[in-house]
Parts: C-alpha cells; sequence; structure tokens
C-alpha cells in the first residue's frame, strides 16, 4: 500500500506523461486538414417534407424539429426578428425551438459552419462581412425556395406567397433559374435632401439637368457643399446613381447588358453621357475631401445641413435617426433626366428588393428554415418589420396607408409615381470584382478628375476579364 | 544520469512544437496544397488545378502594383526607422557625452526613452484609428483642423493618390521607431566604456564616436533589426485594411499582398488564388531575410 504514499513520481513517469499529452495535440493536425477535401457527407433531407403536409404546416415541417438562424446586426437591427417572426414562428410551431444567434461579420461567424457541414438553417447574408451568395450556390448550400414561393401566404387569404410580392422580387433572389434567396427589404434608391432645407429657401426638387445643376449653383451660393458621397467606404452610392442615370438615358435594357456581361455594355452612349454628366458635378459641385471620408461622415454633415443633396437607398433615415435634428424631414427624389430625350421619364427609380436571407441545404431543418420565411412574408410579419426598422418590404402594399416617417413616406410616393419604371442591376452580387473596381473607377471619376470616357473604358476592361475567367461562375438574368 | 537528457529535452520541447506544428507548419502545408486548386470557401471539394492560379496571379495587375508597393517599404521602412533610431539610441546613451568616466545621454534621457517606446504598447489597430483621425480630411482631422484654421486648404493624406502610401508609412515608422530605440540602446549599453574613453582622449567628437566606434560594433543588431522590419514591410496589413481609402485605394494606390490576400479569400471567395498570393508571399520573405543575412554578414568584432 505504500506505493500509493510514494513521495516523489518518479521524474521519467513525469515525462512520459508529458509526452503523452503532447501527442494527444497532433491529431488536431490531421483534424484541420479534414476541414478541406473531407466530410462529404451530402444528405439531401432538403428536397421532400420531414413532416406532414396540412393546411397549417404546408411546408410539411417536422414540428418538433429545433431551428437555427443568424441576423446579421447592422442599420435594421434583430429586433424585428426577435419580437416579430420568431414570436410569429412560434405561435404556430410552439414544439419547434429556435436557436436564435446575431453576427456582426457574417462571413466570419457562419462561413466556417458551411465549410465544416453543419451550417444554421436559416441565415441573413448581409452587411460589409457578407459571404459572396454566387459562391455559395455554386457549392450547392442553398437550399431552393420553389416550394415556399407556391405555398399560401399565411394570412393573407386565398394567395400563394409569390402573389403577395412586390413584382420582380422572385428573380432578384434568382441563380440559374431557381430561387435561391429572399430579398426580403425593399430600397428605392435617390437623392435625399432636408424638407426643411428646401422649404425655407424656396427651393423644389428639379426635373430636369439644367435646372438639376442650377439649384446645385444656389447651393453652393449658401455655403453649402450641394451634392457629396463617401469616397472612403460608400462609392457604392453614388454608381448606383450614375448606373440609374444611364438606365433613364437609354432605358433599363442597359442595366441588364451589364448584368449579363455583354460586349460593350459598358462602352456604349448611355453610361458614357452619365459618366459626363455626373464628372462635372463631382468637379464643380462636390469637396474633394469627401474622398476620405466614410458614409457615417458625410451623413452627419448632411444633417448639420452642411451637404445638400446625399445619394442613399431608404435605409438612411432609419441609419441616421439617432443623428437627426428635430423637423429635417427626410424627403426623396429621383435622379433628374440628364438629357430631354431619355427613354424612362424623370420619375423612373432604381428600386429593389435587397438584404439577403436564404436557407440552408445541407442544414438539418430546410424545411423550417423556409416556413420561417414564410412568416417574415407574412403580413403582420412585414408591417413588424416595417414598424421597428423604417424600411419598406417586399410584401406589396404591407403597410398602405400608415403613417410611419417621412422619408418612408416620400420613398413610397416615389415608388407609386414611378409605377412599372423602377430598374435594378444584380452584378454587384453576382461579380463582387467587378463591383470593387466600379468603385475605384467611380472615386476616379467623381473626386480625381477622371473622364468618361476613361471610366467607360476602364469598366469594360474589368467585364471582359470576368467574362474570360473561367473560375468565376457566371450568372445571366 | 545521462541516459535521462533526451527524454527530458523531448518532454519539455514536445508541446510547443505540437503546437506549433499544428498552427503554423499545418497551416502553411495547407495553404501550399490549396494553392493548387480553385477551392472557392464554401464546400468540401476541392479539384486541383495545377499552376493555373500562378499563371493568373503573373497577369494580374493588381499583384504587380502591390509589390511594387512592398518594394517601396522594403526600402524606406528599414532605412528611415533605423537611421531615427540610431540616432535617437545615440542621443538617449552617449549623446551627453563622459562624465567620471561615464558616457551618458542627453538631459531627460529616462523620461524620452519611456516616451519613445509608447507607440509600442499600442495596439496596431488603436494606432490605425488614432492616425485616420490625425489625418482626416475634413475639420475633425488633427491636421486639417489646423490647416483649415489658417486658411490653407486642406492636405489629402489618404485620398491622394501620391500621398496616400507615404502617410502609411509615416505611421509605420512611428510605431516601430520605439522598439529599435530600445533594441539599438541595449546594444549600445553592451559596447565596453573604455573604447569610448580611448577615443575621447584621442579627441573624437562625437559623430566620430557615432561613425567609428558605435556603429561598427552594433553591426550585428542593426542586422536583426533590418530583417525585422523589412518582414513589417511584408505586411503592413493591418494599417492599411484600416486605414485607406476604400481599402487599400484611392484606386489601389496603397494595396499591399495582405490586403490582396484578404479581398481574394474573404470577398471575391477565391481561396485557391490567394493561397497562392500567400505561397508567393511566403518565398518573398524567406529569400529577402536570407538574403539580408548573407549581404550584411560581416565578421562579428570580439569585445
Amino acid at each position: 500500500m505504500s506505493e500509493i504514499f510514494k513521495p516523489e513520481v518518479d521524474r521519467r513517469t513525469l515525462l512520459r506523461r508529458a509526452a503523452a499529452v503532447g501527442l494527444l495535440a497532433t491529431p488536431a493536425v490531421t483534424m484541420l486538414s479534414a476541414c478541406v477535401g473531407g466530410g462529404d457527407d451530402k444528405d439531401d433531407n432538403a428536397e421532400k417534407p420531414a413532416g406532414t403536409v396540412s393546411a397549417t404546416n404546408p411546408l410539411g415541417i417536422k414540428e418538433d424539429e429545433p431551428l437555427e438562424i443568424v441576423i446579421f446586426n447592422g442599420g435594421l437591427g434583430t429586433k424585428y426578428a426577435t419580437d416579430v417572426h420568431i414570436p410569429s414562428y412560434n405561435k404556430l410551431f410552439p414544439k419547434s425551438k429556435v436557436a436564435f444567434s446575431q453576427a456582426e461579420e457574417i462571413a466570419t461567424v457562419v462561413q466556417p459552419r458551411f465549410t465544416a457541414g453543419n451550417p444554421p438553417d436559416m441565415v441573413n447574408n448581409s452587411g460589409s462581412k457578407l459571404m459572396d451568395q454566387g459562391a455559395l450556390v455554386q457549392a450547392g448550400q442553398v437550399q431552393d425556395l420553389t416550394d415556399l414561393f407556391a405555398a399560401p401566404s399565411l394570412d393573407i387569404a386565398g394567395k400563394t406567397v409569390k402573389d403577395t410580392l412586390i413584382p420582380g422580387t422572385v428573380e432578384q433572389g434568382t441563380f440559374k433559374d431557381k430561387p435561391y434567396v429572399l430579398n426580403y427589404a425593399f430600397t428605392v434608391f435617390g437623392l435625399w435632401y432636408s424638407g426643411k432645407l428646401f422649404k425655407d429657401n424656396g427651393w423644389t426638387a428639379p426635373t430636369t439637368w439644367a435646372d438639376f445643376t442650377a439649384l446645385l449653383e444656389k447651393m453652393k451660393g449658401k455655403g453649402i457643399t450641394p451634392f457629396g458621397y463617401a469616397g472612403a467606404n460608400a462609392p457604392y452610392y453614388m454608381y448606383t446613381v450614375l448606373l440609374t442615370s444611364a438606365a433613364k438615358i437609354g432605358g433599363a435594357d442597359i442595366l441588364k447588358n451589364i448584368d449579363n456581361l455583354e460586349d460593350g455594355a459598358w462602352t456604349n452612349d448611355a453610361v458614357k453621357q452619365a459618366a459626363t454628366a455626373w464628372a462635372e458635378v463631382g468637379a464643380k459641385y462636390s469637396n474633394k475631401a469627401f474622398l476620405g471620408l466614410k458614409h457615417t461622415e458625410v451623413q452627419l454633415q448632411h444633417n448639420q445641413y452642411k451637404v445638400g443633396l446625399y445619394p442613399s437607398g431608404s435605409w438612411l433615415e432609419n441609419e441616421q435617426a439617432k443623428d437627426t435634428p428635430a423637423g429635417f424631414d427626410y424627403q426623396l427624389m429621383p435622379i433628374p433626366s440628364v438629357t430631354a430625350a431619355d427613354k424612362l421619364p424623370v420619375t423612373a427609380l432604381y428600386a429593389a428588393a435587397g438584404e439577403q436571407y436564404f436557407v440552408a441545404s445541407k442544414g438539418k431543418n430546410p424545411r423550417g428554415g423556409m416556413e420561417y420565411l414564410r412568416h417574415m412574408l407574412s403580413k403582420a410579419g412585414a408591417i413588424g418589420f416595417t414598424q421597428l426598422t423604417k424600411t419598406l418590404t417586399v410584401v406589396a402594399g404591407a403597410t398602405d396607408g400608415m403613417e410611419i416617417s417621412p422619408g418612408l413616406t416620400s420613398g413610397n410616393k416615389a415608388l407609386g409615381a414611378a409605377g412599372a419604371d423602377t430598374f435594378s442591376f444584380r452584378f454587384d452580387t453576382w461579380y463582387k470584382k467587378l463591383d470593387d473596381e466600379l468603385r475605384a473607377a467611380t472615386n476616379e471619376l467623381f473626386y480625381q478628375g477622371g473622364t468618361a470616357d476613361k471610366f467607360v473604358t476602364r469598366m469594360q476592361k474589368a467585364a471582359d476579364a470576368i467574362k474570360a475567367d473561367s473560375s468565376i461562375e457566371k450568372f445571366s438574368r | 544520469m545521462k541516459h535521462g537528457r533526451y527524454p527530458f529535452i523531448i518532454g519539455f520541447l514536445i508541446v510547443p512544437v505540437a503546437i506549433y506544428a499544428t498552427f503554423v507548419i499545418a497551416a502553411y502545408v495547407q495553404a501550399f496544397q490549396l494553392s493548387f486548386t480553385n477551392w472557392r470557401g464554401f464546400s468540401p471539394d476541392v479539384s486541383y488545378i495545377g499552376f493555373d492560379n500562378f499563371v493568373k496571379l503573373f497577369h494580374d495587375d493588381t499583384f504587380w502594383k502591390a509589390i511594387r508597393h512592398h518594394v517601396l517599404l522594403l526600402v524606406f521602412l528599414p532605412l528611415i526607422t533605423i537611421i531615427l533610431a540610431l540616432f535617437f539610441a545615440f542621443l538617449l546613451n552617449v549623446g551627453g557625452g563622459s562624465k567620471g568616466g561615464r558616457t551618458r545621454g542627453v538631459w531627460g534621457s529616462k523620461f524620452y526613452r519611456v516616451i519613445f517606446f509608447f507607440p509600442q504598447l499600442l495596439a496596431l489597430a488603436l494606432v490605425a484609428v488614432i492616425f485616420s483621425r490625425v489625418y482626416a480630411p475634413d475639420d475633425s482631422g488633427l491636421i486639417n483642423g489646423m490647416l483649415n484654421q489658417l486658411g490653407t486648404g486642406p492636405v489629402l493624406f489618404l485620398a491622394d493618390k501620391h500621398l496616400a502610401l507615404w502617410s502609411i508609412l509615416a505611421v509605420l515608422i512611428w510605431q516601430a521607431v520605439g522598439f529599435y530605440v530600445v533594441l539599438f540602446s541595449a546594444g549600445m549599453g553592451s559596447i565596453p566604456t573604455e573604447i569610448y574613453e580611448a577615443a575621447a582622449l584621442d579627441g573624437a567628437t562625437r559623430g566620430t564616436l557615432f561613425f567609428k566606434v558605435t556603429l561598427p560594433l552594433l553591426w550585428n543588431t542593426m542586422q536583426v533589426a533590418w530583417v525585422y522590419l523589412g518582414i513589417a514591410a511584408f505586411d503592413a496589413f493591418a494599417l492599411v485594411s484600416i486605414m485607406s481609402v476604400d481599402s487599400g485605394g484611392p484606386d489601389g494606390a496603397t494595396t499591399v499582398l495582405g490586403l490582396e490576400i484578404y479581398r481574394n479569400a474573404f470577398n471575391y471567395a477565391q481561396f485557391g488564388y490567394a493561397s497562392a498570393m500567400g505561397v508567393v508571399l511566403f518565398f518573398l520573405t524567406i529569400t529577402f531575410a536570407a538574403l539580408t543575412l548573407r549581404v550584411t554578414r560581416r565578421d562579428a568584432i570580439e569585445l
């Protein structure tokens, strides 16, 4: 028995134990390599309903299967999920436990889980660190949403989910002829101004280019920077304006050609004219120092009445809610017509469904993920979202007649005036590289004395390079 | 007890070596493996495409732009940092002349020594954020706020493509100098005072002391400094990523390999291509370190 109480552990035994600990660490090496090349368990439980299909359960989810969702925590917050959509889902399926988490960097948090093969069921792929949606689809990680759109709406009687949506929504999330992504928030894009500033000065929203430059001139005279965007991180806002002008001049097909990487899609006259017009605004009516500013800094100056017109989407009002002085009265104006012979009227708008939500095809509960989206697309779900985020959804007319905020009303009015003349582009999510090149080219054109010719040649070259690159999957619409 | 020595040494080494193998060597090996694939980061399946990534890299303008920026950083970062650090270290240790047989620094050198080291204590990301404010183009910027008061318009440090990389280089130098002041101070501390005394007796001025005594005896330390700073010049990712306009801009004017790797991997989901860049960076760094050590080799002076 004295063996147990032996006062000192033999040194060699100790070392052998230490060595054993070291050996334990080595298998981790092989585990790491297993991330690539291994683990291809393709259990496609996605296509068939897991539970019984019924009127209240049209997608046939398994009622006690837990559901995991990840929401991007950015300008829209996460309250709409925790306070509106999850309760709605749980009301119908109380036994399905929802595991909610939020992330500010979606790719950082979620991407490793896709690679490892245990993704969350529903992901809000958004923010500056979003995952490349095209690559996700290419890798077969995204659930086909056809069944969701064909299912009956949760609370709009007699209609399928698809029937309740603004036309174009399903197409906006379509890759290779199949709907893979729900773009939920509906964004109207234009030039924002303070209703108060305009009223105090007796200014009105111009519709022609001559009136527009005259207004910019007046603003300049008042010591206001007439127009500007943040070059450091938001040239995207400006190129949306530029391409909107191009679409108005030459018709919405201009954007379609750009998306489809057609030959000469950038070097045509419409894009060139738009670039010329906006390069002049950049040279005469902006401040070159804005190239070094971030979007929040320019937006703050806008709120301080130091910037007249600011290009942005309808998320702006909510994003600036904290800094907006009382009575600022956010208003939206469509981009004025560049020429009198523009193919589309001045009321035409860049408007698109944005903010991506998708279901993981290789997750544990893909049917549940789709059911969750059905709750987001219910009328009650849409109203709750708009009230909390001051952002419209793709559910058509869900908040009609509700007074929520001046900016939202103004955007809604512009959308009504535009009628069928709304358009958008997709290349920025399809080809991230083209998006980056356009950001740099736009900064050059607007703030660094670039010319329209240089701009279109540069972009055509970038688009051609992507077209020729076989490693990038191509999409078309 | 001789037979117990190797198990003893191995026992102590095995854990750190295993950790190193897991997190460094295995990662390197995997990067080499991935550089020959077209992996996009979202699926467990990879297909091998041979040297395609490297061929593409060779024709990539942005890649060469990044290389040019590294060359510029590689020349100026070590050069300016070492000159400044040597100058400060000399002043702090020897610059005050000698008194009672002991060399000393200029007045207040103990205080300065602490001050110089301060930037080293700040996290790099913090330094980047601070200097973004210093360089900001509007009135909120430290420098431009003052310039605007004087009425001499703003200087677009980060937004002017001719100035941007130099502005970032300045921050790199500011951050690095403190460490090398301390390093060189330690080196100077180990130089026997008799040598200075003897030189001083022979009528050597401070300049002669510096060039004829301090510099040759510090050669080894400087060599190390050069290699460290060179490797830092191959990095610069954090500062560029946080400070630069339109990440790596304006118009690619500040981009570096680290940023391009990050962009290709995490924005374009081209992990294979990004790994190929990583492999190139690996060889560049190794080559640089080997070359520097070889070219600057001199006989060590026995003290």
